[in-house]
């Protein structure tokens, strides 16, 4: 039996003691999750969830009292091929691993979330965006293919073949299986570089009428918002667009090695802070030197493709920075007409006097099938918190009210503390995944901390 | 299961009937807390406190009955409380007390041993089969109430000081254990507060009410803090106090 590990979110809150195994291959596996954990007969098997590189905030990959299943050996990378650019690859595969095996052939990841540090099932499990998302939608809308053990046994679907399981899959928070292994669609890229066309705006406004209107005009487009309030007021913003640099936009140093694979020497925390080093006045005075830094208005600066992709794998262990008490993230999205609600989201952070170190503004595309993938058309915000202020609680449940009443919902891969009495409001199609559940999962093995404290288990969720 | 912030969903007070708990359980049931159990001697007020809790948001409410005076069936009233291991228990509070009146108490053998059941023997025996249990299913958190009676015992109140004492030093002791487990243990050790235990005393400086007793709870949590002082100045106040030469400790009023 393998000993108990204390196991956390990458926000590092609400730990949970659990055993870790580690599965060679897909015969363990199944065995374990099938026949449960040589449970003696008769002993109701314990609940059982996947873990990749721990990269969700919250309480997604832990399992109190469970069995947290590491995937960390089914690192398998299949051939590309040539023509299409398909890869079979194992859902313990990181993107890093991924790029760097793809780069060199030129291709590239379909959709990157903030660090390559996740594996392709957590990927999945998640249903990751990225910058992309307006145009390019989720992850999964890139996946051909996936297989996953249930505690049924081995399925291998598409979503033609079972598009039930499959879209239930897609942001199901691993609760319909362990992915192990899946067929990804990759792109074609001529360069690892990006043209970035940056601008600053005093206010949201501006900045959220030039999303609407143009960015459309790009492949990638995100923006920074700073939450502390300033001279002017409130919502100053560095919005940051690009497209892949094709070979002849390179200065002729670069062109002769127009596919360079991202770095690793990166950068780490040298210790372990014992307290928070985010605070109001760090908080701030990083804001004032992201806006500071970024030029006013500039166009087709050359920027490596990771660096502009991947800000979150520039430290390695920044999540330490919040000190012991960790750290929430907190994501929503709210349809398009609902813009209003980033305002008053900010102003009510503004308000409260809480550091938030980082604001990202998105604009989603179209949504994808998933009943419990996160991204909808609309504004998506990302905010980070240190756990300590007082009220921060308090704030961020009003804040989900707002983002209920308003058709929206928050990301459950960053989650830690949302009221469960809201996961219906924001996610009516809930009921598909236990009736999912219900064929592929009929004893309710699969389970988390997420799902326990959610409720998102459970096989008699409404349809 | 608990939050982020350490919110629980689910909650056993053994000491159901303490205003302290009282005011607590508000907070809790406000915020996430729908399953309780309540365990206490008085079934009465325990239903009271039960229909209280589900006016302000719980909706599965368990009462259990039990007396603090019968060591032998601790572990019983516990299994019973805490349930099967189905159910995850985000907190367990202990919050029984009995303060007694220290000048008339102190002669009589009988009284003196039950005011050492209710507020050290009782709870300290319980705190085995709780920590158990609670490191068992992988996570959890033990709230303890202590006082600051026991920090330095007074001869006003010293049966119930020195059984607090004892409770506060061995629920440390336990909170030591369970580094490591995923499991908390927080001794709150509040100041005067203005209940039914201490109606007719004269308030001792720093006097503070239940509900700042369970906000500063609260806020302990949240910062993971493994001694709760209530209100925080009391934590330097007794700093200074312990170090009082006990002639001039004696002389205190009050």
């Amino acid at each position: 039996m393998s000993p108990q590990r204390l196991l956390s979110g990458w926000g590092r809150t609400a730990p949970s003691a659990s055993r870790v195994v580690v599965p060679d291959d897909l015969g363990e596996l199944t065995r374990l999750l099938v026949n449960g954990d040589g449970a003696p007969g008769g002993m109701a098997a314990p609940p059982m969830i996947a873990r990749g590189l721990g990269r969700s905030y919250g309480d997604a990959a832990q399992c109190a009292a469970g069995v947290v299943i590491d995937t960390s050996r089914l690192d398998a990378i299949g051939a590309i091929h040539a023509q299409t650019g398909s890869v079979e690859v194992g859902g313990g595969v990181s993107l890093d691993a991924l790029i760097r095996v793809a780069i060199p052939s030129g291709w590239f990841i379909p959709v990157s979330p903030g660090t390559r540090q996740v594996t392709v099932g957590g990927a999945i499990a998640a249903d990751v965006h990225g910058k992309n998302h307006h145009g390019h939608g989720s992850f999964c809308r890139h996946v051909a293919s996936l297989t996953l053990v249930t505690p049924v046994g081995i399925r291998t679907i598409d979503p033609e073949s079972d598009p039930e399981l499959f879209w239930a899959t897609a942001g199901g928070m691993g609760l319909t299986g362990v992915v192990v292994a899946a067929t990804l669609r990759l792109r074609r890229v001529d360069t690892t570089w990006v043209e970035v066309d940056t601008e600053r705006f005093g206010d949201l406004d501006g900045l959220m009428s030039t999303m609407r209107a143009t960015d459309h005009l790009y492949p990638y487009s995100v923006a920074w918002v700073d939450c502390n309030p300033h001279h002017g007021g409130l919502g100053r913003s560095v919005m940051t667009r690009g497209d892949h640099a094709p070979a002849d936009a390179l200065s002729p140093r670069f062109r002769a090695r127009p596919l360079a694979l991202p770095g690793t020497a990166r950068l780490r925390v040298p210790f372990r802070p014992p307290v928070s080093l985010v605070g109001r006045s760090t908080a701030r005075a990083f804001n004032e030197l992201w806006f500071r830094k970024a030029p006013r208005r500039e166009f087709g600066a050359l920027v490596p493709l990771t660096t502009f992709l991947h800000p979150l794998d520039a430290v390695a262990d920044w999540n330490l920075l919040y000190g012991p008490g960790g750290f929430v993230q907190y994501q929503f999205v709210v349809p398009p007409d609902q813009g209003d609600v980033v305002h008053t989201a900010i102003s009510m952070m503004a308000a409260s006097r809480v550091p938030s170190t980082m604001a990202v503004l998105k604009r989603f595309g179209r949504g994808d099938p998933g009943p419990l993938s996160f991204p909808m058309e609309g504004w998506t915000l990302a905010l980070d918190f240190p756990v300590g202020p007082a009220g921060l609680p308090a704030l961020l449940d009003r804040l989900d009210e707002l983002v209920a009443a308003a058709g929206g919902r928050v990301y459950l891969a960053k989650d830690a503390r949302l009221r469960p009495e809201l996961v219906d409001v924001m996610y009516p199609r809930i009921g598909e995944l236990a009736a999912v559940r219900r064929k592929v999962d009929p004893r309710g093995i699969l389970r988390s901390d997420l799902s326990r404290r959610l409720g998102i288990d459970r096989h008699d969720c409404a349809p | 299961m608990r939050d982020a912030f350490g919110h629980p969903q689910s909650v056993v007070v053994l000491g159901g009937t303490s205003e302290i708990a009282g005011a607590l359980v508000d907070r809790l049931v406000a915020d996430r807390c729908r399953t309780l159990v309540l365990a206490g001697r008085d079934a009465e007020a325990l239903e009271r406190a039960a229909q209280r809790a589900k006016a302000g948001g719980a909706d599965d409410i368990r009462i259990v009955v039990f007396d603090a005076l019968h060591l032998d069936h601790v572990e019983h009233v516990v299994s019973d409380c805490l349930g099967g291991e189905d159910d995850p228990v985000d907190w367990v509070v202990l919050a029984l007390g009995l303060l007694g009146d220290a000048a008339q108490d102190g002669t009589d053998a009988r009284r003196i041993a039950e005011n050492i059941a209710v507020n050290f023997a009782w709870p300290a025996a319980a705190l085995g089969p709780v920590a158990q249990r609670l490191r068992a299913q992988g996570y959890g958190r033990i709230v303890v109430l202590s006082s600051v009676a026991g920090v330095r015992i007074r001869l006003a109140n010293f049966i119930y000081g020195s059984a607090k004492a004892g409770l506060d030093a061995f629920a440390r002791a336990v909170a030591q254990s369970l580094e490591g487990s995923g499991v908390h243990l927080h001794v709150v050790r509040p100041g005067f507060v203005h209940t039914k235990m201490t109606a007719g005393q004269r308030p001792a400086p720093f006097a503070v009410d239940p509900r700042t007793v369970a906000a500063a709870v609260l806020r302990g949590i949240e910062r993971d803090q493994p001694v709760i002082w209530v209100p925080s100045t009391l934590r330097w106040v007794f700093l200074a106090l312990r170090a009082l030469p006990q002639r001039l400790w004696r002389r205190l009023p009050g």
